[in-house]
């Protein structure tokens, strides 16, 4: 058996030595796309562009508006003098937020008034509106309370350092600077190789029987396991360095920590290989042609990355799509990457998925191994 | 150029498609799949955030901080656990994402008319989600503050100094008013479908002929090079309109995305954006002559561009300088650009001009490219 095996895999290196640019493919597009996805993938918000109209002129004003521009969230891109060129602004995406301040700004805020401002948002993205949004009432509540803290100081002195208040300290665990690289790496690792790994079982037999060199292969003595083995080991071993190779990069050139054990890393990455193996080996014996494969292969893999939990939160999704991502694979491995290299965490937490994928692998595995044996009838 | 033959080879393709209603049915299936996963699973929004507390006094004034953030449509308080110990297992374990500690001199604090501190842990690792769940929780912590401040000026007979809110922000959002995120990734995922489609359609026709050996039987007919190109493109044109169309009525039946431009303004980037992505799609088809080398070259060409540089959910204005300047060579850049404007904005082509003069140019480039991509040769 073992021998058979052993051919198998000859023939399949063999095969992939022949082909020039194999090799190119499989490690170039990951590396491009570490590179391009770890500096593009980011929700953060910084340098906002920003038109702000004082229609004031007071020293308040510019202060508040002071504050805005030194914030480093907000660019100031223009002070218009109307508030038909904020439409005309906003309309061209020249500028994402726009803040009015009223005339007798400074007039009410000393009289004990509510003034106003009025901002106005572009919700297209309504990520950075909202985030934008966030970081103003900020900036204007921390005016607000200076000013009015000032003017409490003016009228009864006696006070001032005397009033009762509730701070927020907050600490971020795991990274401490909310750095999107640090979130996005880890879920990048899992995905491109999900992407490759799928891809390329899934074209493994498809290709054979397009050919027609799967028929000289099943009047060989070899054995329907021992095909799928022979078929799927290179790709294992295929997976095992696209995961090292870009794990290196992720720690040394985005300098993403890694605090878990690498043995635990390694288990999680198996186990989610060989359930990624088998969803290939599944599409690859429903299929009669490449194209059909190709296909099928982005029918799995496009929910698979959004019910993942790579970039959109599971705990946002409905309640049906949530109990989808339980079927996904790469949920578990997300959870078991972000926890070895952000958390640290080891097998006494991350147990749980290393069980459902242990399940996942398994069940796709015989399926797909009855599905091939029903196929070559 | 020959019509009849050209619609010889467009009659030919469409034929074979037909013979494969799988990747047909695919084809057609597969805008409908995706508009519903993506369209209801991505989402950006935090609402019930699961929210531990340790709660080190236990006082009337704790209590009322963490009603507080029950309140709150943001936060769920989950539990209030008895050690930190208990916290930071729960923050490991995935099972709550916001820590609030309070500490056991709260309330003597706030008698001695000190500041107190009230600590809030974050599990940091998914970045977006822990700015959001910080913005919310200071919110509800400084409108506790406020309460307490008002409470105490009202019994040091201060309360007509307090006066009334400072500063109040009138917020107004325009063009997505609930700041549904939904409303601003539907138009997005129309482009990553089409992209998906054009390029599963069309970068493997060229390469399947030859690696079935039926290539040699095309070139010893009449066909000229161009008629092939057309021909083979013309049907898959018309199923990534009807791909296109389907995406659009869904978004706007179905997911009530507003729809405020004009339909000619959509038909004709759609058009421009489908001619790029066939276009890209049959020159790496016949530049590669092995399908699964011709996928994965598809893939990386057409569906990552689309999903990360195309400022579908990334913010194109958010990248670093070097990154910025590669999203002006990607097409779906400009697509997705336009595409929100019409869906969102309502603006006339006189704002589109840019992605619609972009769109055009690219179409151009890639098609005079694509045309003198395939020659009728052997080697």
């Amino acid at each position: 058996m073992f021998g058979r095996i052993l051919h198998m895999l000859i023939k399949e290196f063999l095969q992939l030595r022949r082909d020039r640019y194999a090799l190119i493919r499989l490690i170039v597009p990951p590396l491009i796309q570490l590179l391009i996805f770890g500096y593009a993938a980011t929700f953060e918000v910084y340098h906002v562009s920003t038109a702000i109209v004082d229609f004031d002129h007071s020293q308040e004003s510019r202060e508040l508006i002071a504050r805005f521009t030194g914030s480093g969230r907000f660019d100031l891109v223009e002070q218009p003098s109307n508030r038909h060129r904020i439409r005309d602004l906003i309309d061209r995406s020249e500028a994402a937020v726009a803040i009015q301040i009223n005339p007798q700004f400074a007039e009410n805020l000393r009289k004990g008034q509510t003034a106003s401002v009025q901002v106005i948002v572009d919700g297209t993205n309504s990520n950075t509106a909202l985030i934008a949004l966030g970081y103003i009432d900020q900036i204007a509540a921390q005016f607000a309370e200076d000013y009015q803290n000032d003017h409490l100081n003016r009228m009864v002195p006696q006070y001032r350092l005397l009033m009762p208040s509730v701070q927020m300290v907050e600490r971020p665990w795991y990274n401490p600077d909310l750095n999107s690289k640090w979130f996005f790496v880890p879920g990048i690792i899992g995905s491109l190789t999900l992407m490759t790994i799928v891809n390329l079982t899934a074209f493994a037999i498809v290709r054979e029987r397009e050919i027609g060199t799967l028929e000289q292969i099943m009047v060989t003595p070899i054995r329907p396991v021992e095909f799928i083995l022979g078929k799927t080991v290179p790709f294992f071993l295929i997976g095992l360095i696209q995961v090292a190779l870009i794990g290196l990069v992720g720690t040394l050139w985005f300098q993403v920590p890694f605090r878990g054990s690498v043995f635990v890393m390694l288990l999680g990455t198996s186990l989610f290989l060989v359930s990624t193996l088998a969803v290939g080996l599944l599409i690859s014996t429903l299929c009669s042609t490449q194209q059909q494969a190709f296909a099928s292969s982005f029918f799995f893999l496009t929910p698979a990355f959004t019910l993942s939990g790579f970039a959109f939160p599971i705990a946002s999704m409905p309640p049906a799509m949530q109990w989808l991502t339980y079927l996904n694979p790469l949920r578990y491995y997300l959870v078991v990457l972000r926890g070895t290299f952000l958390k640290g965490t080891g097998l006494s937490i991350l147990w749980p998925q290393m069980l459902a994928m242990t399940a996942l692998g398994a069940a796709l595995l015989a399926f797909s191994v009855m599905r091939f044996r029903k196929s070559l009838d | 150029m020959n019509w009849s033959r050209l619609i010889a080879m467009a009659r030919k393709e469409l034929i074979q498609i037909r013979r494969d209603p799988r990747s047909l049915l695919i084809a057609l299936l597969m805008p409908i799949m995706q508009m519903v996963m993506l369209g209801y699973g991505v989402s950006l929004d935090a609402k019930h955030i699961p929210v531990y507390a340790y709660d080190q006094e236990g006082s009337p004034d704790s209590q009322a901080l963490l009603k507080h953030f029950q309140a709150s449509q943001y936060f769920d308080l989950v539990k209030t656990v008895p050690n930190y110990r208990q916290l930071t297992r729960a923050i490991d374990s995935d099972r709550c994402r916001l820590g609030v500690v309070i500490p056991y001199d709260f309330s003597k604090t706030l008698r001695d008319r000190g500041t107190a501190s009230v600590q809030v842990i974050v599990d940091g690792t998914d970045d977006n989600t822990a700015n959001l769940a910080v913005e919310y929780a200071r919110a509800v912590i400084s409108a506790y503050s406020g309460a307490v401040q008002l409470d105490w000026m009202g019994r040091q007979g201060l309360a007509t100094l307090a006066g009334s809110q400072p500063i109040s922000i009138e917020a107004r959002t325009w063009f997505n008013e609930d700041l549904e995120s939904r409303n601003f990734i539907i138009p997005g995922i129309i482009a990553l479908v089409m992209a998906l489609v054009g390029a599963l359609l069309t970068s493997l026709t060229i390469a399947r002929e030859w690696e079935r050996g039926t290539m040699e039987q095309l070139i010893s007919t009449p066909v000229t090079a161009r008629e092939v190109m057309l021909g083979k493109l013309v049907p898959y044109f018309g199923i990534g309109m009807a791909d296109a169309v389907l995406c659009f009525v869904m978004g706007v039946w179905w997911f009530g995305v507003p729809f405020r431009g004009t339909i000619l303004a959509l038909f004709i980037t759609t058009t421009l954006f489908l001619i790029v992505i066939l276009g890209i799609g049959f020159m790496i088809s016949v530049a590669i002559k092995n399908q699964l080398g011709a996928s994965i070259i598809a893939l990386l060409v057409t569906l990552l561009p689309t999903s990360m540089l195309s400022g579908y959910t990334f913010p194109i204005d958010q990248m670093p300088a070097p990154v910025r300047a590669i999203t002006y060579l990607v097409y779906s850049r400009y697509y997705v650009t336009a595409l929100k404007a019409i869906f969102l904005k309502g603006v006339g082509i006189e704002a589109l001009a840019e992605p619609m003069i972009a769109l055009t140019l690219y179409a151009g480039v890639v098609g005079f490219f694509a045309m003198r991509a395939f020659k009728k040769s052997l080697d």
